[in-house]
């Protein structure tokens, strides 16, 4: 017994040795989404993709520069932009230099102007912002800087590949709009509103209307009025209880249509809608995974099972995050010196193993990619979602969509 | 016209389901004098007890043993728990049910997970009972509404006509007279905590389904129960009835029709201010009703404690 501890002790003060050898060397990205609270499924699950990334693509292929290791610092910012501000500090004074966050706009507004402010006054510790997965297109327009990535497409290009679909199927003509009342379902909407009137001017938009965020118990009402207003087809950029609450609801009460989605999938909103949503439910995403495009991602999503079964990989843009900052941090032959690695970010074309090519455009940092509709369905698939059964199958593509698409940037470079 | 039947079925639904959480609770208080924070967390385990028997035994079997375990766990809990704390006042007793809530919800997060679980209408009563001009209305509402009445109309006969009523009534009013009659007052009031809790499973059973069955559903509903109960006189069952049917009904109202500010303003003679997007109250003269609708039942239980505090149909005990 006496020999165990022993040997327990001195494995374990081994391994803290041999972590604190590697700490020196290791490239840091801090992680800053909420870990606890309502939305820590979100986080926890975008934070397990980060680690599996950085192990799956970088750190077992013998990592980067003279053998770097990419290590992937959590941080809990409970989706309060005030305390994500703290932790963002906190993650400087630990000399991090690459910060990733998604979940929240409202987040990624208050972080891409502390940073922008932060790099202003010191630049002797700058550091990026690798945005994979907060969409409000303010971020690459109005609020652009040269420290912001997106990897995911916004609300603007989502919304302009879903409507492609949408006005090509002659039997809509009344569409209706529901979406959670804040910044990001304000934005769905008006982009529905602008795309449909551009696209199709016959299609008439029968309802435009906001509902309380995570308040809603019952959304029979909702679902009543959809029903009577005699559309044919429901826009909504609901996530979480919203999205099930609202699909279900809407199903179940006798709507006949599609419900056109953003992020009806993962989480266990796939394993819920299970049958009722077949064939109904469709959504925009990058990055499809039925079906698969390579044996890389295969090999990728296999490993990534193993390792989290109950797991989904339902960001895979995480793994671009992660390959392309890879390869910016080769080309530029430091980690260090920020402006270099995002030099190389700017204009990269980065080949995904997921499928198509990711073009970091440079006048607004705003990555160009393909954008897939899918539907949910238990039909043909590579890969499930909850281990339902259930699962994305990509229908239609739109290549590289909104390559030429305007902004407002103006982007200020150090 | 047809939208009317359609809603009045709907917010049927609704205040039904709302009043099988409320009925127990109300119980409860009349009983101990103290509101249990706790009780939308057995109405949370009802609905997650029943998801992990269906997929071995099926709907049914969940819908009978689901309820019975939560009113087991419920009885525990006033055994163990609240009659120990109960000597000290009931400000431990309150605190005491409310870290209950906490600990049943981290408890609910750990063993089942943070995700919606994939708790489904039994196929069965997947199917459309009838439309009402394409408004279809699921057979397991109407399952919904029957199971409630049923419910309603037992408690009813128990707590009225029967000798088991008639002491728990008893015991409600007068404990000390009932006990010195004989009877064992601390087991009527564990029994009647049980069957409280065990009404709100019942009511989780059912609702887990439609509703969601999900970390966050005893959250969702926990205040509104209050409310319920409150607006209805603490402590009576009918006023738990007439409350839980008129927020129901309200609330779906609210939500099917677009009511406007504006409009509601005009009617009674306010009129419109000339600038409206310059003044300071545009954002209240844009409400519409979907938008307040989930807050229309706070506002009418602060009308009635100012204008009838004991409740629609509570008696004043002091």
């Amino acid at each position: 017994m006496k020999n165990i501890t022993k040997l327990g002790a001195v494995s374990a003060l081994s391994l803290i040795i041999g972590a604190s050898a590697a700490f020196a060397e290791n490239i840091k990205i801090a992680f800053i989404d909420p870990l606890s609270g309502p939305f820590a499924s979100t986080g926890t699950n975008g934070l397990h993709q980060f680690e599996f990334a950085a192990d799956h693509m970088i750190n077992e292929n013998g990592g980067l520069l003279d053998g770097q290791q990419v290590e992937i610092v959590a941080f809990d910012n409970k989706i309060s932009p005030k305390e994500s501000l703290i932790q963002l500090q906190v993650a400087i004074d630990q000399g991090i230099r690459y910060i990733a966050q998604g979940n929240s706009s409202g987040v990624a507004n208050a972080l891409t102007e502390a940073i922008d402010k932060h790099n202003r006054r010191n630049p002797d510790s700058r550091v990026l912002f690798l945005n994979y997965a907060a969409v409000d297109p303010a971020l690459t327009n109005d609020k652009c800087n040269f420290w912001h990535f997106r990897f995911d497409a916004n609300a603007d290009i989502k919304m302009d590949a879903l409507t492609d679909v949408i006005v090509a199927d002659e039997g809509i003509k009344k569409v209706y709009l529901i979406g959670q009342d804040y910044s990001f379902g304000k934005a769905v909407a008006a982009a529905a509103n602008k795309f449909l009137g551009e696209k199709r001017a016959d299609i008439e938009i029968v309802g435009d209307e906001l509902h309380p965020i995570g308040k809603v118990k019952d959304f029979t009402p909702y679902a009543r009025k959809i029903v009577s207003s005699g559309a044919d087809a429901v826009i909504t950029g609901n996530w979480g209880a919203d999205m099930l609450g609202l699909g279900k609801s809407v199903i179940e009460n006798g709507f006949e249509g599609p419900i056109y989605t953003y992020y009806a999938a993962g989480s266990g909103i796939t394993g819920a809608f299970g049958e009722s949503g077949k064939d109904r439910i469709r959504l925009i995403s990058q990055g499809g995974i039925n079906p698969i495009a390579s044996d890389e991602a295969r090999a990728a999503y296999e490993g990534y099972e193993a390792k989290y079964p109950e797991g989904n990989i339902d960001q895979s843009r995480i793994f671009n995050v992660i390959g392309m900052l890879g390869e910016a941090i080769t080309a530029a032959g430091t980690a260090d010196d920020v402006v270099a690695v995002a030099s190389a970010l700017e204009g990269m074309e980065y080949d995904s193993m997921w499928g198509g090519k990711i073009f970091m455009r440079p006048q607004d940092h705003q990555a160009i990619q393909d954008m897939h509709v899918g539907v949910h369905t238990n039909d043909g698939l590579d890969f499930d979602y909850d281990n339902s059964g259930y699962g994305v199958r990509t229908e239609s593509t739109v290549v590289m969509a909104s390559m030429d698409s305007p902004t407002t940037c103006k982007m200020k470079r150090p | 016209m047809d939208l009317i039947l359609v809603n009045l079925i709907d917010g049927l639904v609704t205040g039904l389901l709302l009043f099988m959480l409320s009925a127990g609770l109300t119980l409860i208080f009349s009983m101990m004098g103290v509101l249990n924070f706790a009780h939308a967390s057995f109405y949370m385990l009802g609905a997650y007890f029943a998801y992990q028997i269906s997929i071995a035994l099926g709907f049914w079997m969940g819908l009978l043993i689901a309820p019975i375990i939560v009113g087991v766990l419920g009885a525990g809990v006033e055994r163990y728990g609240l009659r120990r704390v109960h000597q000290y006042g009931h400000v431990p007793e309150l605190i005491f049910t409310f870290g209950l809530a906490l600990l049943i919800e981290e408890l609910v997060q750990f063993i089942w997970g943070k995700n919606q679980m994939p708790y489904d209408v039994p196929d069965i009563l997947n199917f459309t009972a009838f439309a009402i001009s394409g408004n279809s209305i699921p057979a397991y509402k109407i399952f919904m509404i029957f199971t409630s009445i049923a419910i309603f109309v037992g408690l009813l006969y128990v707590l009225t006509k029967t000798r088991v009523g008639m002491i728990i009534q008893a015991a409600l009013s007068y404990p000390r007279t009932v006990e010195a009659l004989g009877h064992n007052v601390p087991l009527i009031f564990m029994g009647v905590f049980g069957v409280g809790t065990a009404l709100a499973g019942v009511a989780g059973v059912i609702a887990g389904p439609v509703l969601g069955t999900f970390p966050g559903m005893a959250f969702v509903l926990g205040s509104i129960v209050f409310v319920t109960i409150v607006i209805g006189g603490l402590g009576s069952l009918w006023g738990a009835l007439a409350a839980s049917l008129l927020i129901g009904w309200i609330t779906t109202f609210a939500k099917s029709y677009n009511i406007e500010m504006e409009n509601v303003l005009n009617a009674i003679g306010i009129s419109t201010p000339e600038n409206l997007s310059d003044s300071v109250f545009r954002d209240f003269w844009s409400l519409t009703s979907p938008q307040i609708a989930d807050i229309l039942p706070y506002i009418l239980m602060v009308l009635i404690l100012i204008f009838r505090p004991a409740g629609l149909f509570g008696k004043r005990s002091s």
